[in-house]
C-alpha cells in the first residue's frame, strides 16, 4: 500500500495551519500565525469531543484526534499515511464516499452510516465531511467528522414503539410533545425542572432523561426535599466532615459529591427550606461543594434536574422560595399533564397495567367488564397515573375471574360524592347511570358550589318524586323537616 | 508448514477493509516459501457475511485473513475451528507472505 507523500498543507481562516504528515511522528503538526508562536495542532485538536480527520487529497490520513482513535480503535502509529478507507472502515468509505463529489464549490456533506472497530463492533455513525480549501479556494484536503450515533439510534428505536418512551406510557398530544422533546433535552446539560401534579410520572420522566443523557455511565443520585429535617438535609446533600457535630464520627460524602459525573435529582424542590435554596444556589453558580464544617470544597460536575408538584413562580412571589434559584432551575421547563387531561391515554394505561402487572403478579390476563371499564374511564384520578396503576394493582389482587367486576374496584371509587350529583342525575339515558343510581363517579362542573348543587338536587328529587315532599326527603335520605327547611333557604316553594 | 487453505476478502490489491462488504475474494491453497501456492479469485455476487461464511465453510477454508469483522461473524468462524486473523491492514499479497512466514497477527498494519 501507498503511503502518503511529502508533507500536506492546510489553510484556514487567512492563517497558514500546517499539519505535517510525518510518518514517524517526529514533527508534530502545528498552526501557526494564530497566535504569536506556534501552537501545537495535535492537542488542540484532541480536545474536539467528536471524531476528527484530516485527508490529504488522495484520502490519506493526516491527522486524527483522540477520539476518533478511541472510536475506531487504532492508535497514532498506525494511521499516518494510510487510506481513509482503511482505518475508518466504513461502509461510507467503500460505497458513498462523499469526498470524490467534492469540487471548489461543494460545501459539507453529511451522510451516516456504520464502521466496525478493532474491537470488532459494529458502530453507526454520521459522517459530515468538508474541503479544505487554500486563501486562493484551491482544494488542498479534506476535513470530516465522525459522530457515534449509537444513543440516537437507540433513542429512536425506544421512541419509534408506540405510544411508548421508555417505560412512559401515552399517546395523546401532550405526551407525544414531551416524547419528542426528551431525546434533544437529554442531550443538552442545561438544568431541567420537571412540575406536574403528584403521580405524573415526574421521577421516571428524571430518570430517562439521565439514561438518554451522555452521563447515562454516571450515578443518578435522587434525594427528597421535603423528606428530611433541614439539619439532616444539609448534611445528605453536601456531606459533612468529621466532628462537624456530635455525631459525626466520620467525614461523610453528600450526595452531590456521589453524583460527580452524573445527575442529581431533586424532587419536591418546593420543600428546600430557605437557607439551604442560598447554599444550592452557591453551588449552581461555582459548581464547589464545601462539605458541613469543613473549609476545603471541592468541584462537583453534576447536571441537575429538580421536580415539584408546587407553583414555584407563586412561591417565589409570597417570598418562599428564591427567584434566583428558580431562575436557574428554570433553563428547561418540562410540564407533565395531569392525566385527566391526557385525552385517550387512560385506556392505554388501562391496558399497559393490566399486562404487565398481571405478568408481575403471575395471574392469566384480565379483561375489564364494561360497568368497571366505564367507571375507570370516567373517573377523575387525583392521584394520577400511580393511582389508576394502584386501583389496576388492587383489582387484580381481589379478583379471582378472569373478568374485573366493579365489586373488584376499590370502593371509593363508588362512594357518593356531593360534586358528582347533579352530573349523574343529568344523565339519566346513561344505562349505566340508570341501573346504579349509587354510583356517583362522574366529574362534577369546575364552576359549581355545594349550595347551587344543593338546590338543583332539592329540584330534582321534587321532580321525580312528582311533587310529593315525603317521598323527595326519603330519596335524598333527608328528614321532612330538613327538606322543609333547605327548601325555605333556596327559596323554593 | 502443513498445506493451507486460506481465504482473504479483496479491495482492489488489498485485505477489503470490510468482510462485510467484501465482493471479491482470494483463495489460497499452498505451504508457504517451500512449496507453490495456488490462488484463485472468487467474485461473489454481492457482499453478504453470511454468504461469505457459507463460502468459507464450503470451500473447507483454513484460515481467513481480513481487516474489519463483526464479532459475530468472527466467533461463528472461530467456533466452526477455523483461525481468523483480523484488523490486517495492507496488500493481499503482503499479508500473505507474513502470513507464510508465520509472522502474520491480529491488527498487523503493513
Amino acid at each position: 500500500m501507498e503511503k502518503a507523500d511529502s508533507h500536506d498543507t492546510l489553510t484556514n481562516i487567512g492563517d497558514s495551519i500546517r499539519a505535517l504528515s510525518d510518518r514517524s511522528g517526529a514533527i508534530p503538526p502545528r498552526i501557526n500565525n494564530l497566535f504569536n508562536i506556534p501552537i501545537d495542532f495535535s492537542e488542540l485538536f484532541d480536545e474536539i469531543a467528536i471524531g476528527v480527520v484530516v485527508l490529504s487529497l488522495e484520502r490519506k490520513i493526516v491527522v486524527m484526534n483522540q477520539t476518533l482513535k478511541a472510536l475506531t480503535g487504532f492508535s497514532q502509529k498506525e494511521f499516518r499515511g494510510f487510506d481513509c478507507a482503511h482505518i475508518l472502515r466504513s461502509n461510507i468509505c467503500l460505497h458513498d464516499c462523499p469526498v470524490l463529489r467534492f469540487d471548489e464549490k461543494s460545501g459539507p456533506k453529511c451522510i451516516e452510516g456504520n464502521l466496525i472497530n478493532k474491537e470488532r463492533q459494529l458502530i453507526p455513525i454520521r459522517i459530515t465531511s468538508a474541503p479544505l480549501k487554500n486563501i486562493n479556494g484551491k482544494i488542498i484536503g479534506f476535513l470530516e467528522t465522525v459522530e457515534d450515533i449509537r444513543l440516537l439510534r437507540k433513542l429512536d428505536e425506544s421512541s419509534s414503539h408506540a405510544y411508548n418512551f421508555n417505560n412512559i406510557v401515552g399517546r395523546s398530544p401532550q405526551m407525544q410533545k414531551i416524547f419528542q422533546i426528551l431525546p434533544s433535552l437529554a442531550q443538552s446539560d442545561s438544568s431541567v425542572l420537571i412540575t406536574g401534579e403528584t403521580g405524573t410520572g415526574k421521577d421516571m420522566v428524571a430518570e430517562t432523561i439521565h439514561h438518554a443523557s451522555n452521563r447515562a455511565k454516571g450515578p443518578f443520585a435522587k434525594i427528597n426535599c421535603g423528606a428530611l429535617p433541614d439539619t439532616l438535609l444539609e448534611s445528605e446533600l453536601f456531606g459533612h466532615h468529621k466532628g462537624a457535630f456530635t455525631g459525626a464520627v466520620e467525614n461523610k460524602p453528600g450526595r452531590i459529591q456521589l453524583a460527580n459525573n452524573g445527575t442529581l435529582y431533586l424532587t419536591e424542590i418546593g420543600d428546600l427550606p430557605l437557607a439551604l435554596q442560598v447554599k444550592l444556589l452557591t453551588f449552581l453558580d461555582d459548581k464547589e461543594v464545601f462539605p458541613l464544617g469543613s473549609i476545603k470544597g471541592f468541584t462537583a460536575d453534576v447536571r441537575i434536574i429538580a421536580a415539584t408538584h408546587r407553583n414555584l413562580e407563586q412561591m417565589a412571589g409570597g417570598g418562599q422560595f428564591r427567584k434566583d434559584l428558580l431562575f436557574r432551575l428554570n433553563v428547561i421547563r418540562l410540564h407533565l399533564p395531569p392525566l385527566r387531561d391526557r385525552h385517550g391515554d387512560i385506556q392505554l394505561l388501562l391496558d399497559h397495567f393490566l399486562n404487565t402487572l398481571s405478568t408481575q403478579l403471575g395471574k392469566k390476563n384480565h379483561v375489564l367488564s364494561r360497568k368497571a371499564l366505564k367507571i375507570l374511564l370516567t373517573y377523575t384520578y387525583p392521584g394520577n397515573v400511580r393511582e389508576l396503576k394502584n386501583i389496576i394493582e388492587y383489582a387484580l389482587n381481589i379478583c379471582g375471574d378472569r373478568q374485573i367486576k366493579t365489586k373488584h374496584l376499590p370502593s371509593y371509587l363508588m362512594e357518593p360524592d356531593p360534586f358528582d350529583v347533579s352530573d349523574a342525575a343529568q344523565q339519566p339515558a346513561s344505562p349505566l347511570a340508570s341501573n346504579t343510581d349509587q354510583i356517583r363517579y362522574i366529574r362534577s362542573e369546575p364552576d359549581q358550589n355545594w349550595p347551587d348543587i344543593e338546590k338543583r338536587m332539592i329540584l330534582e328529587a321534587l321532580i321525580k318524586a312528582g311533587g310529593r315532599k315525603n317521598k323527595a326527603a326519603a330519596s335524598l335520605g333527608w328528614a321532612r323537616s330538613t327538606l322543609w327547611r333547605k327548601m325555605s333557604q333556596y327559596g323554593i316553594s | 508448514m502443513a498445506s493451507k487453505k486460506i481465504l482473504i476478502p479483496l479491495h482492489e490489491n488489498d485485505v477489503a477493509p470490510r468482510f462485510d462488504l467484501a465482493t471479491e475474494v482470494q483463495i489460497v491453497t499452498g505451504a508457504g516459501k517451500s512449496g507453490s501456492a495456488v490462488k484463485r479469485l472468487v467474485v461473489l455476487p454481492r457482499a453478504s457475511a453470511d454468504q461469505l461464511c457459507h463460502l468459507i465453510l464450503t470451500e473447507n477454508i483454513q484460515t481467513v485473513i481480513c481487516s474489519g469483522i463483526e464479532d459475530d461473524y468472527y466467533q461463528y468462524l472461530t467456533w466452526k475451528r477455523i483461525e481468523v486473523i483480523d484488523s490486517v491492514v495492507g496488500s493481499c499479497n503482503l499479508a500473505l507472505k507474513r502470513y507464510f512466514e508465520g509472522k502474520l497477527k491480529p491488527g498487523d498494519i503493513l
